[in-house]
This record gives C-alpha cells, sequence and structure tokens, in this order.
C-alpha cells in the first residue's frame, strides 16, 4: 500500500497528466529534494521558489487567473500566516468581480502536531481556514482519501487548501489506489527518488486511474448508536482506534471523517446525531473559535432537542504554541486517553 | 461643460505652465559606479525630451490628448457624483493621464496568452480609457450599481476587471498586484507567448514586501519573467510624503540591483512615457527579460474623497501642459480644445443620467459567485 507522501505523489502525477496541471511550485517542492516530505518527487512539472510565502502565493493566484492549473506548496502552515490577506483575495476575487475571475488554484500545507516539531512545525490551521470565504478547505486521513481529495481539489474550479497531516505521511492505508502495484516495495522502486545522487533518475509511474473523494462528502468509519465523534486528519485515526477498544467494552462509537471543512457534510453530521444524542468533535487547532464550536453551535440550534448531552470540542488548550519537550506537546494536543475519557463520560450523562 | 468651469480650466492652463518648469526630470549625482548608471538613466531620458516629439506621429499625440481629456473629464465627473452625494467613495488618477493613457494605448489588448496583461492600481482610469472602456462603465462601478461590469456594485470606484482585455482585477491593498503578477507572467513565460505582463503601483505601494518579492521573482537567473514592472511615483503616500517613507534616491535603482534594465522617466510628459513605454515593451518582447520604469507624475485631487478630492495648485497638470503645447505646434486649435472638453462633459452627464435608473444589486445576491457557478457557500444550506 502507498504511504500518503506517495499517494500525494501519485495524485500530482495524474493531476499533470490527465488534469492540466502546469506548475507544481514551492520551497525545495523541485529536485534534487522533491518536497521535505518526498510528496513531489519525480514529478515533471515541478520547480523550486524563492523562500517566499507571499510570492508563492501570489504567483499561484497569477496563473489560476490566466486559466492555468496549478499547485503550490507553502512547506510548513506554520509559515502561512503571513499570506493570510492574499488568501482572503484568492477567495473573494471571484465574489468582488462578481463572477468574472475564477481561481481555480490548490495550495498544499502540511499541518498539527505529532512530529516534536516544536513551534514552528506543528501549528494547526484548520480553524483559521474554516474562515476562507470562497475558498474549499480538506484534509485526508489516509492515503486513498489523500489521492481522492487532491483529484477533486485540481478538476475544482475554485480555490482548495489541502491540508497534509504531516504524521500521517507515512501510513499506510487499507485500500489501493486505482492503477497502484499490489507490493509496496514495487511502487517504491517505481516512484521514490533514490538515496544519493538523482540526478539521472525518473520515476516510473503506474497506470494510474482516476478516483475522486468529492469536496463536502464525510465518510462514516465507524459505525455505532450512542455517541457521534467528528474528526478529521490525523485524530480521525484516534478516533477510529478508541472507538475499536471501546467496543471491546461493549460501547458503540460511531466515527465520521469529516474530509472537508469547507464546504462541510451537515447532512451525515445531522443523520449521526439524531441517531445518537451525543456528540464529540475531536481536531487540534487551539480550542477557542475552533471550527468544532461551529458545528457544536449548529448542533444546539438545529438539534437540540435531539441531543441527550452537552456536544463537546475536545482541541488543541489554547496556548501560543506547542513546545518541544513530549511533556509539552502532550499537554497541548489531544491525546488518545483524553478521547477515550470524553467519550466516557458524554456516554456516561444523564439528561 | 458650464462657463465657469471653462474660465477655471482657462487659469490653471496657464498655471500649469509655469509648473512645468518646476518639474524637471529627477537627475542622480554620480557618486559611484551604480550611481553613475541611474543618472545616465535619468538623464538620457532629459536629453531625448528636447527632441522627442519628433518621434511620435501627430496623430498618436491626437489620439493621446484625447483620451487624457477624455480620462481627466470622467474622472471630475466622478468626483461630482461623489459630491453630490450619489456615491460613497471616489478614488482616482487624475494627474497620471500622461502615463496611463500611452500605457493603454501600447499595451497588446486582448485575452489570453498572446496578449498583455495588466495588473493595475487603483489610479488607472487613464489606461482603461485609453483602451476603449466607455465613460458609463465606470460610472457604473462608482455609482455600484449591479450593471457594472467590473463588480456588479461590489466595490469601490477604479477597481476595474475586465476579462476579455486581459484586466486583473484592481485591488485596495496597493501591493499584492506586483507578485499576482508574476503568476500571468510565467504562464506567458511557460508558452513562450506573445504577450507580457504589465503591473502598474505607487510609489507608497514600494514599502511593501510584494513589491520586493516582485522584483526577486522576475530577475532569476534562467527564469526571468516578461513583465514591465511600474512605479507611479507621485511622492505621496495618501498624506505622508516620500521623504517620510523612503531614502533611496530612486526607486528604479532598487530594480537595477537585480540587474532589471531600468529607468526613470518625467510621468507627466506623455510624449516621453510613450517612448520609454514602447522601448522597454518591445525590449520585453524581444529579450524575455523585465523592465522597470519608475515615472514621476503628480496626483491632482488628493489621495480619494477622503481628503476632499479637491484640485490642487501645486503640482504639474500633464493635460494642460500637453494641451499647450499642442495648440503651440498647432496640431490643435482652441474650438477644437474646446469642442474635445465638452464632448466628453456631455457623455459623462449622459453616462451619469442613464445610470442612475439602472437596477442596484439585490440584497439576495450576496450568495452569488462565492463559489463558481454560484455553487451553494451558505452554511445553512449545506
Amino acid at each position: 500500500m502507498a504511504n500518503m507522501a506517495q499517494a500525494i505523489r501519485m495524485a500530482l502525477h495524474y493531476g499533470e497528466t490527465h488534469l492540466g496541471v502546469k506548475d507544481i511550485f514551492g520551497e525545495d517542492v523541485g529536485a534534487p529534494l522533491g518536497g521535505v516530505f518526498t510528496a513531489t518527487q519525480g514529478l515533471k512539472t515541478t520547480w523550486n521558489s524563492p523562500l517566499d510565502e507571499r510570492g508563492i502565493i501570489g504567483m499561484a493566484m497569477g496563473i489560476a487567473m490566466t486559466g492555468d492549473r496549478c499547485v503550490a506548496e507553502i512547506q510548513f502552515c506554520d509559515y502561512i500566516f503571513n499570506t493570510i490577506d492574499l488568501l482572503k483575495i484568492a477567495g473573494n476575487t471571484l465574489w468582488a468581480t462578481n463572477g468574472n475571475y475564477p481561481m481555480p488554484l490548490v495550495v498544499m500545507t502540511p499541518v498539527g502536531a505529532g512530529i516534536r516539531g516544536s513551534m514552528y512545525h506543528s501549528h494547526s490551521f484548520d480553524a483559521w481556514a474554516s474562515r476562507l470565504q470562497g475558498w474549499k478547505v480538506v484534509m485526508p486521513s489516509n492515503p486513498l482519501d489523500a489521492y481522492g481529495l487532491l483529484l477533486s481539489a485540481i478538476k475544482d474550479p475554485n480555490p482548495v487548501l489541502f491540508m497534509k497531516p504531516k504524521a500521517l505521511m507515512r501510513i499506510r492505508g487499507e485500500e489501493l489506489i486505482p492503477g497502484e502495484p499490489e507490493n509496496e516495495k514495487d511502487l517504491k522502486a517505481m516512484i521514490d527518488a533514490p538515496i544519493g545522487d538523482r540526478t539521472k533518475w525518473k520515476a516510473k509511474w503506474p497506470q494510474l486511474e482516476e478516483y475522486v473523494v468529492p469536496i463536502g462528502k464525510a465518510k462514516v468509519t465507524r459505525s455505532g448508536d450512542q455517541i457521534t465523534v467528528i474528526s478529521y486528519g490525523r485524530h480521525l485515526l484516534l478516533c477510529n482506534q478508541v472507538a475499536d477498544e471501546l467496543k471491546e467494552q461493549g460501547y458503540s462509537v460511531e466515527v465520521i471523517d469529516l474530509r472537508s471543512i469547507l464546504p462541510y457534510d451537515w447532512q451525515t453530521i445531522k443523520a449521526s446525531v439524531e441517531k445518537t444524542g451525543r456528540v464529540l468533535i475531536v481536531n487540534e487547532d487551539t480550542e477557542m473559535t475552533n471550527f468544532g464550536e461551529h458545528l457544536v453551535y449548529r448542533m444546539t440550534q438545529e438539534l437540540f432537542y435531539q441531543l441527550l448531552a452537552r456536544p463537546r470540542v475536545l482541541a488543541g488548550k489554547n496556548v501560543p504554541g506547542i513546545g518541544l519537550h513530549p511533556n509539552l506537546e502532550d499537554a497541548s494536543v489531544p491525546q488518545k486517553h483524553e478521547i477515550e475519557q470524553s467519550i466516557i463520560e458524554i456516554i456516561s450523562e444523564v439528561p | 461643460m458650464s462657463l465657469g468651469v471653462s474660465a477655471n480650466r482657462a487659469k490653471k492652463k496657464a498655471k500649469g505652465i509655469v509648473l512645468a518648469k518646476k518639474a524637471a526630470p529627477a537627475t542622480t549625482k554620480k557618486t559611484s559606479a551604480k550611481a553613475k548608471n541611474s543618472a545616465s538613466a535619468a538623464v538620457k531620458s532629459s536629453a531625448k525630451k528636447a527632441d522627442s516629439s519628433k518621434l511620435v506621429s501627430e496623430q498618436i499625440q491626437l489620439q493621446m490628448y484625447d483620451s487624457m481629456v477624455k480620462s481627466r473629464v470622467l474622472e471630475e465627473r466622478l468626483i461630482k457624483i461623489y459630491k453630490s452625494g450619489e456615491a460613497f467613495f471616489w478614488i482616482g488618477g487624475p494627474g497620471e493621464e500622461a502615463f496611463g493613457v500611452p500605457l493603454g494605448m501600447l499595451a497588446d489588448k486582448g485575452q489570453g496568452p498572446q496578449h498583455d496583461w495588466l495588473h493595475l492600481h487603483y489610479r488607472c482610469t487613464p489606461t482603461l480609457i485609453a483602451m476603449g472602456m466607455p465613460m458609463i462603465d465606470s460610472i457604473r462601478t462608482i455609482m455600484n450599481k449591479s450593471t457594472d461590469p467590473s463588480t456588479g456594485g461590489r466595490n469601490f470606484s477604479n477597481h476595474y476587471c475586465f476579462p476579455k482585455w486581459n484586466i486583473a482585477p484592481v485591488t485596495s491593498p496597493i501591493e499584492v498586484q506586483y507578485i499576482i503578477a508574476l503568476g500571468t507572467a510565467r504562464s506567458q513565460q511557460r508558452q513562450k507567448a506573445k504577450g507580457v505582463t504589465i503591473v502598474t503601483g505607487g510609489d507608497a505601494g514600494t514599502a511593501e514586501g510584494d513589491f520586493a518579492s516582485c522584483l526577486v521573482w522576475a530577475s532569476r537567473k534562467g527564469a526571468e519573467l516578461p513583465m514591465l514592472i511600474t512605479v507611479q511615483n507621485n511622492k505621496w503616500g495618501i498624506s505622508t510624503s516620500y521623504d517620510g517613507q523612503h531614502g533611496e534616491a530612486h526607486i528604479a535603482d532598487r530594480a537595477r540591483g537585480f540587474g532589471i534594465k531600468s529607468q526613470v522617466i518625467d510621468g507627466n510628459d506623455p510624449i516621453e512615457s510613450y517612448l520609454a513605454i514602447k522601448e522597454n515593451l518591445e525590449y520585453i518582447r524581444e529579450t524575455g527579460k523585465p523592465a522597470f520604469i519608475e515615472a514621476h507624475l503628480s496626483r491632482l485631487f488628493g489621495h480619494s474623497s477622503a481628503s476632499g478630492a479637491n484640485m490642487t495648485d501645486s503640482e504639474v497638470d500633464c493635460l494642460k501642459v500637453f494641451e499647450q503645447k499642442l495648440l503651440k505646434k498647432g496640431l490643435l486649435d482652441p474650438k477644437e480644445v474646446k469642442m474635445t472638453w465638452e464632448k466628453y462633459e456631455e457623455e459623462g452627464v449622459r453616462a451619469q443620467e442613464q445610470v442612475r435608473n439602472e437596477p442596484a444589486p439585490t440584497s439576495e445576491s450576496i450568495w452569488e459567485n462565492i463559489y463558481v457557478g454560484s455553487e451553494n457557500a451558505d452554511w445553512r444550506k449545506y
């Protein structure tokens, strides 16, 4: 099975060979490195940009204005904050021009903690991104979804932010990407750049097929009827693990992988909450004005009388950064045992 | 045009000539090799000026004059619309006609990479008038009507966009066009297209990092971008003077530091502007490399309506100076001058009357065009 970095690489290859992607660029995106997570190795349209995030986003906007498709990378989302006004403009250009100028671009950026990345390699961006009107915002939790969401992002005529959970870049999924060889060693030999001199290396791409995960469509990853747990990215996998473990103790936990933050799949959320009456939302962005709070607000407005317990948001602590020492990081972002504890508490709550 | 307005203009005409003498092109002291280059660019430009009008045909000179008048009348109409309470805000480009009009005439107008892309700032009415924008479309923008082809009533005056001419959306942030322009230039470079990318901005905007980014990205060795990067230096940033914002002698020197062909010109002189823009566009088309023009020019009605939008008498009026030159050379006679001003004044008045009766955007339309095809963006309907 491909890991997530390979899945992203294959999606970009499919994008440049089948979907008209003309430029894939960013800091260290091109040869020889092919991305700090190797997600852009071996591609034909990659190039290295100056270390200038505003230039990267501006460049992407201009390319998009011409109608050409591009994928731009901000190396870590920790460095995207000085582009926030450009992201606003990318999202409001279609509206401000009353439909004259679409902005079909993809920005991908690694997010979240989990790799002991200290203060400036651990930020999350999903709450910030949820305020970028005019954008679509997605985050996969497994390689197949990464492939399918990235193809959807490239095909979409609007700006799409593709957030890569950096701690999952080496995880492998449970399903093959259409066209991917079954043996992961074969895939590695075909598309992973060798260690050392790469000047003569060329990727041998498998015959990939189109597979899209529609933007705005969530996935129920665990079925249950006592509580709905909503998450995405890295924490989705933790929620799945907790649901499996609690199942052995007799709990029935439904887990939803939201996959898209803008637009989000309210119908799947609603159907699940109407069934369970109890909700936990888990993500690692900071807790104040967290995107999960919007979902909780909506539940209290539209599903109030179906709720059997207070809906909760388990998110990152409202502190300025993720400290390097494990004690600091672990105290700052939701941990597996906290998810388990919260689920049990909510299920146990008596109305 | 009322008689009162005409009389006022006549007074300003005389003043404009006197003021023009004060506005000698900038020169630089020759204190180093780099400074020598810088100075030579400015001096060369000055030397050319003495005889330069012979290099531009009479027809083009008259065409420039006509568009300059049209643009000025339009801007004055927009200010009147604001002052009569029919618009919320005015910002625009009176004083930039001598640079903006030749730019619009020389740009290769059309849609797609084979034509020039223009990333303009909010003083670009002269350029668009020269390209053929009807006055009424600008009036629709300032009166925020749904018929406004640029924004549908959503944005300020002079915030134009015209996809049919590769006119990128004008933004209120004063710097972002310098980096967005990189992308259209990249697309043209990749396609080896005939078209180039042109970007304009004010001197105050060059304090923003995006201006430096533009110079960095446009001049990378082996990846140079076909761009005409320009700065319209009116020596103001809202209410702060040039000296309060800049230490560099010329903004053009910054471009020169990146190896970009660079020039300081008198942007109040349409002939000099025309020749400089023409030469630089030809250079870019031929070499695929960027070029830079710093045009010194005037800001005649202040920053915007927020600062009163009143005509200043302390800066050169490029239009009046040019008009006098054409009269002196016999290319125009006073009757033609009067007719030109009156023709556009009448067109502006008629356009305002028409736009007054055009529909406003509806409240429901706030949800339109958030996504392409007005795909639902209202979370209540997810």
